[in-house]
């Protein structure tokens, strides 16, 4: 049985009480350190862009070439990640400058700020790994959870996985419209998508026209070298930091909850579905950055608005108070969690359903790891 | 102006056009020009007028004189007028309306802002004992409708009392410096004469310029002034008799200025009398049935219990982040949509109909239950 029904009532309370204390602490302390430091890493991602994109028109030289995608790429990286993500969670909301803020930010991806308030802000962090209810799980294209019901097309659950890495940028852009809602359960109409993709066009547009057509004909003969430029920076950022999402909330032992677990939960039942639902990865400062200190994915989806910066130091804190009441705290080495994600991938391929419905999802999640012995020589 | 300055000058407006060009807008996608000039200087920018601190000086105990080099985005301001001022203080922005006390025929383009650092004055104590030269500060474009007239008075009379001494030290400067030969009484009010504010400045403009007459009151029982204790009309009909003859501009704490609007009024003079509220009337805290009812804030799914404060210090208390500035009703930074119910101007008293509509929220106060899309 999961630790999420062995928990007592006051347990759940006492949680919810420390957790709280954490937060409001860290609230508290908001200040200078904090607005340093975004506003250092914003300084650096600009200078990285004009970097990579300056040498990028020098692309007919190899060497400029490498450093300018690798430029570029960190630049996307950086603000997407730990810039984009971060701010648009209203984690810097406090410092009231309107350019860094949740209501204004903009980044350099297809998705608007809107549609990404709403899917992950919103859906993801609330019903966090709540079958059907975040759409993260499996993003309308995998089947992430043996709970999902299998169908024919999630044979190619890999290849999909694939595809989605690739194309990140864009399906996280259109993963408001629920496209699987029109192409495959058709619930959605065509009109009612249309309408829905019109403010997403816009802005995929302009994207695509900044990084494909304008800078590329900047360079004048050189267009296919600033192209080719764009086309990997863009790739780069798509793999990883669909990867560092991927291991966040897919590693094999993150439990996934049933609808029911949202009726009248508790702040401490939040807490603990959040905490169970997550997985860290460990690695260097450059790492955490790099990740948006998503490698603290616990931390983050335990405080998504207290800046990101911060879950370094908060989580031996919430190591503890995971031991504490005998809650896992998944982490582990980015390869081992991402070769976790991918196993998990693989197995969903195939049909398979464990353990009656109704009961629960995590009742079978300890189990799921014999239970996957199963399943495995099932695909073998 | 000769060619020197022209080429340069020329060379900025072309560049200014290009950074605000569509080609540059889109290859700076999604974030603006502006975002990328910051990082190289501070005060760029295409739009936003930005200012660096040059000069801090302390002309009385409790005051602090901050001259700024605006950047070329700064359109001028007429003497009267005041600008928004934003500072980052440990992190957070801070925004509040100072008037230039500055000429306007001050040739360096510099505007210099004074304020007294009041005990719970957090801006003007930041201002005070933490500000650097060097320093960058954001400002607004000048605005509002206290303002010298083009066409100058005939006879003019400045009066002001605290630090509402800037806007009118702006008229006396500006008409010195044009050479106005029409008669200037400049009545000020401080505590004591250690308080005043530029007091050496104006006592050699009344030395230099015949037509200037310099009124000081200073609390009872203090020397060194004219006049002596707060404001009353025999302070008129003493020493400005012919004050029904003036354009008179006044600028001072609330019972000051309630007490000198008393008098135009009687004298049947209300429209020659033109007045700038530098601080938002204390707001009685509101314990009658008003107070009653919760306020819902309905965008965060939050909801308080009125305790008829204002709104934007109850939205605060509720851990939430409104947008706001002035915090005087003046920059429209915290307008927001009510919903529902009804709030209370506190400047003017006026009860709000219940219907949707866009308010301002620290000038706002609820009566009975009220909802806003925050």
């Amino acid at each position: 049985m999961s630790i999420y029904h062995t928990l007592t009532p006051e347990q759940f309370d006492a949680i919810g009480q420390e957790l709280d204390a954490i937060r409001n602490r860290e609230i508290a302390d908001l200040g200078e350190k904090d607005e340093k430091y975004i506003r250092t890493l914003i300084k650096r991602q600009r200078q990285l862009e004009v970097a990579g994109r300056g040498l990028l028109m020098a692309g007919f030289l190899p060497p400029a070439w490498l450093a300018g995608v690798a430029c570029l790429s960190a630049s996307k990286i950086l603000d997407n990640m730990e810039i984009g993500h971060n701010v648009m969670h209203g984690q810097y909301d406090w410092m009231g400058d309107k350019n860094i803020n949740s209501r204004n930010f903009d980044w350099d991806n297809t998705c608007t700020n809107t549609a990404w308030k709403h899917t992950h802000n919103f859906e993801h962090h609330t019903f966090t790994n709540v079958l059907d209810k975040d759409h993260d799980i499996g993003y309308g294209i995998l089947r992430m959870s043996d709970d999902q019901e299998w169908e024919p097309r999630f044979v190619l659950n890999p290849i999909l996985a694939v595809i989605l890495s690739t194309f990140f940028q864009h399906f996280v852009a259109v993963q408001s419209l629920k496209l699987e809602d029109y192409l495959i359960y058709k619930t959605k109409t065509k009109e009612e998508l249309k309408a829905e993709f019109k403010p997403t066009w816009k802005k995929m547009r302009k994207q695509l026209f900044k990084d494909y057509l304008l800078f590329p004909a900047l360079a004048g003969p050189f267009f296919p070298f600033v192209f080719a430029g764009n086309v990997t920076a863009n790739l780069a950022r798509n793999l990883w930091s669909s990867q560092v999402i991927f291991n966040g909330h897919f590693p094999e032992e993150v439990e996934q909850f049933p609808e029911s677990v949202l009726e009248d939960e508790s702040r401490g039942h939040w807490y603990v579905r959040q905490m169970l639902g997550s997985a860290n990865f460990e690695g260097g400062r450059l790492m955490h950055i790099m990740s948006g200190n998503l490698s603290f994915q616990i931390e983050h989806h335990l405080f998504p608005d207290i800046p990101a910066h911060r879950y370094a130091r908060i989580s031996p804190e919430v190591k503890a108070i995971c031991e504490k009441y005998g809650l896992p705290y998944n982490t582990g080495s980015f390869m081992k969690q991402s070769v976790s994600v991918w196993k998990r991938i693989f197995k969903m391929s195939l049909p398979g359903k464990r353990g009656g419905k109704g009961k629960g999802l995590m009742a079978k999640v300890i189990p799921l790891k014999s239970e996957s012995g199963s399943t495995s020589r099932q695909a073998a | 102006m000769n060619a020197t300055t022209q080429t340069p000058r020329r060379f900025q407006q072309g560049l200014q056009r290009l950074l605000q060009s569509r080609v540059a807008g889109v290859l700076s996608y999604p974030h603006g020009v502006d975002r990328y000039l910051e990082v190289l200087n501070p005060l760029w920018s295409t739009t936003e007028v930005r200012a660096r601190v040059e000069k801090i000086e302390h002309l009385t105990a409790d005051s602090v004189t901050v001259t700024l080099q605006p950047n070329t985005n700064w359109q001028g301001f007429i003497p009267g007028q005041f600008v928004q001022l934003t500072v980052s203080i440990d992190g957070k922005r801070h925004t509040r309306c100072y008037s230039p006390a500055n000429s306007l025929h001050r040739t360096d383009g510099r505007i210099e802002l004074t304020a007294k650092a009041h005990a719970n004055g957090f801006v003007s104590r930041y201002l005070r004992e933490q500000l650097q030269e060097g320093e960058v500060v954001t400002l607004s474009p000048a605005g509002g409708e206290f303002a010298l007239p083009e066409q100058r008075p005939e006879r003019v009379l400045l009066i002001s009392g605290g630090s509402g001494i800037t806007p009118v030290m702006s008229m006396l400067r500006t008409l010195c410096d044009e050479g106005y030969d029409g008669e200037i009484t400049f009545l000020h009010y401080a505590n004591r004469a250690e308080d005043m504010i530029y007091a050496d400045e104006l006592a050699d403009i009344a030395t230099r310029h015949n037509n200037v007459t310099l009124l000081r009151a200073f609390g009872e029982g203090e020397s060194g002034g004219e006049l002596s204790g707060l404001f009353c009309s025999e302070h008129l009909c003493s020493s400005v008799p012919d004050f029904a003859q003036a354009t008179t501009f006044l600028c001072g704490p609330p019972p000051m200025m309630a007490a000198v609007e008393k008098v135009w009024e009687e004298e049947g003079l209300s429209d020659r009398l033109h007045k700038e509220q530098f601080t938002l009337a204390t707001p009685q805290l509101d314990t009658s049935d008003e107070a009653g009812g919760e306020v819902r804030f309905a965008r965060s799914e939050t909801l308080v219990a009125n305790n008829g404060s204002n709104l934007l210090e109850q939205a605060e208390a509720a851990g939430l982040t409104p947008e706001s500035g002035c915090r005087m009703g003046i920059c429209y930074s915290c307008t927001c949509k009510k919903t529902a119910g009804k709030v209370r101007d506190l400047r003017t008293g006026e009860i709000s109909s219940g219907d949707e509509e866009d308010i301002q929220l620290c000038v706002s106060v609820p009566v009975g239950t009220v909802t806003l899309d925050i």
